[in-house]
């Protein structure tokens, strides 16, 4: 063991360079992520089953839609599904980190309180790209969902990004509840969502009333957006404000509690 | 190959040829509450690059939350506080300080040398994983999940990632609380082997015989406040006072304290007690100017000592933990 060979003048130790961010982090913690069937299982792997369940029926799946057919259309929907779900379980991790006092262990570290949230919006992103890509393969391997080659690659594109929306709903959530359940209230959550933003179920097989809530709902716009390249047609300004009123709804929860946790840990 | 401690101290000392490093922890005035509750209630204290000092107190004396501002998990109510000069968040980023704490504070599902190798990446640079695993002993478990570790285990490692910064200040927050004997001196002997080094070193603890075997200096803490300060065997003769007692209706309570190392004079029904220094100057006064009878003097245990500096009078809660330390 050799002898520690650190500068003399403690005013010279360096700090890290951004915040103590880097990717071998972020490759460890998505290695965390893997190591839980759970999530694996409930971002990857229920899409996937959700797309062969709902997008191969032979009784509308070749129905023609904008530039492609009925079951690329649901096969978006699943991914997108996949990619919240994906997202927001990472975002949530801070609620369990919280909870058996990691959160505190790295508060005696370099690591920057924002380097941490981007850690955790990164892995998320990873999963969820996962999440997209584990849909799609399978999509295009049952030879089903028909759509332009450039379609695929857009749509897949817009949902991936898209989904970091609930990177931010899940480390809202994740720093308002400090709960082991934090998991099953987002999966309910996102449940939810995914029925009024129209991802399992049409909305025009909703009652007025339920139709008219449905586009309040976080998932709506997003949902809405990450097919327009698939239907095309009129380009309606509130789905675009939808999801920007969600963005900054969640995002400026996700600052504030975040602020009070630092400021009392 | 660390040498011995002698030489390495002055290595490290080498390292300051004048002198001019700031203190390792300089707390002027620092007070902390809660709420109603007084947890800090104005500490000042100095301590030295190189020193190794003991915290010692009951549970609730506020040594933890003391911890906690000098690594800069909590702000002062009032009072200052700075580590090597700096704030203890600017002396946290720059590997300065590091602590290995109470309990808590581990993911379960990583490794011990994935979690080793976690905390390392958070540092511009940091001593070899291997290293710290070694000096912590730990090797040979690298590959456990952490879930699946004792808590000795979880202790040793907290040790390990708490020495990859290289710091030159560790803090101990009551380090082998809940371990067996066996994890206790496997981590003392990690920890002893550390010190050789010449790393500031301050732990927390409520074990008497901890301070008194680890320690250069114990600070002596009981409710919020400081109580004593100076070496073990300093703080051990404070605490190694003896009892007079005898029978005696209506003492000159004033007279008892005005003798030279009298510290407390009870008066219990048509007895009085005297908590002294010297014995022999309080007999001497109470047999040869009072009508004192049934004179008694005794000693006070070291146990006795430390829970009449430290405890809580209506708690024996304190008295408990450092049976271990009596007798040696």
């Amino acid at each position: 063991m050799s002898a520690p060979t650190l500068p003399a003048d403690p005013r010279e130790r360096p700090v890290p360079p951004l915040g103590g961010f880097s990717a071998s982090v972020v490759g460890l913690e998505i290695r965390r992520l893997l190591r839980n069937r759970r999530t694996v299982m409930f971002t990857i792997v229920v899409p996937v089953l959700f797309f062969l369940l709902f997008g191969l029926n032979s009784a509308y799946a070749t129905d023609r839609v904008g530039q492609g057919n009925e079951s690329a259309f649901i096969m978006i929907s699943m991914a997108l599904y996949g990619a919240v779900l994906a997202t927001a379980s990472g975002g949530a991790m801070v609620s369990v980190e919280r909870l058996l006092g990691w959160s505190r262990q790295l508060r005696i570290t370099p690591l920057a309180p924002a380097a941490y949230i981007a850690i955790k919006m990164t892995t998320s992103l990873v999963l969820g790209l996962a999440a997209v890509l584990a849909v799609y393969v399978v999509g295009m391997a049952t030879h089903k969902p028909v759509m332009p080659a450039g379609i695929w690659v857009a749509t897949g594109l817009a949902l991936w990004i898209g989904s970091l929306l609930f990177a931010a709903f899940g480390l809202f959530v994740g720093y308002l509840l400090p709960s082991e359940n934090v998991m099953q209230i987002i999966g309910f959550a996102l449940m939810l969502f995914s029925f009024g933003g129209g991802l399992f179920i049409p909305l025009s097989q909703f009652s007025h009333a339920l139709r008219v809530l449905a586009t309040f709902t976080p998932l709506y716009g997003l949902n809405q957006l990450v097919h327009y390249p698939l239907v095309q047609g009129a380009f309606d300004w509130a789905w675009a404000a939808n999801l920007v009123a969600w963005l900054v709804i969640f995002t400026a929860g996700a600052i504030w509690r975040f602020r009070k946790d630092t400021a009392r840990v | 190959m660390v040498g011995t401690g002698t030489d390495d101290r002055r290595r490290w000392a080498s390292r300051d040829p004048s002198g001019t490093l700031p203190p390792a922890i300089e707390l002027a005035g620092v007070r902390k509450h809660f709420g109603d509750v007084q947890a800090v209630r104005g500490i000042d204290l100095r301590v030295e690059p190189g020193e190794v000092v003991a915290f010692l107190g009951p549970n609730g004396a506020g040594k933890t939350t003391t911890i906690d501002m000098v690594l800069g998990l909590s702000d002062p109510s009032a009072g200052r506080v700075s580590v090597y000069g700096m704030s203890p968040r600017e002396a946290v980023r720059r590997g300065l300080v590091s602590a290995v704490m109470q309990s808590g504070g581990l993911l379960k599902d990583l490794t011990v040398a994935e979690t080793v190798a976690y905390t390392a990446h958070l540092f511009p640079s940091s001593r070899p994983a291997e290293e710290v695993m070694a000096r912590a002993g730990i090797t040979e478990i690298a590959g456990r999940l952490v879930g699946k570790c004792s808590g000795g285990e979880q202790q040793r490692l907290r040790f390990a990632m708490a020495l990859l910064p290289d710091p030159l200040l560790l803090l101990l927050d009551e380090p082998t609380q809940g371990m067996d004997v066996e994890g206790r001196r496997s981590f003392w002997a990690a920890i002893r082997h550390d010190a050789d080094v010449g790393r500031t070193i301050v732990f927390a603890t409520h074990y008497l015989e901890e301070a008194d075997a680890y320690a250069d200096r114990v600070v002596l803490v009981r409710r919020g406040e400081i109580v004593a300060d100076g070496t073990a065997s300093q703080v051990k003769a404070l605490a190694s006072g003896r009892t007079v007692r005898a029978t005696l209706t209506g003492p000159d309570e004033a007279a008892l304290r005005s003798i030279a190392g009298v510290d407390r004079v009870e008066v219990r029904g048509s007895s009085v007690v005297v908590h002294c220094a010297d014995s022999d100057a309080v007999a001497r006064y109470l047999l040869t100017e009072t009508a004192a009878k049934d004179l008694e003097v005794s000693a006070l245990g070291l146990e006795e000592a430390f829970v009449a500096l430290t405890g809580d009078p209506d708690s024996t809660d304190a008295a408990g933990p450092i049976r271990s330390g009596v007798g040696r």
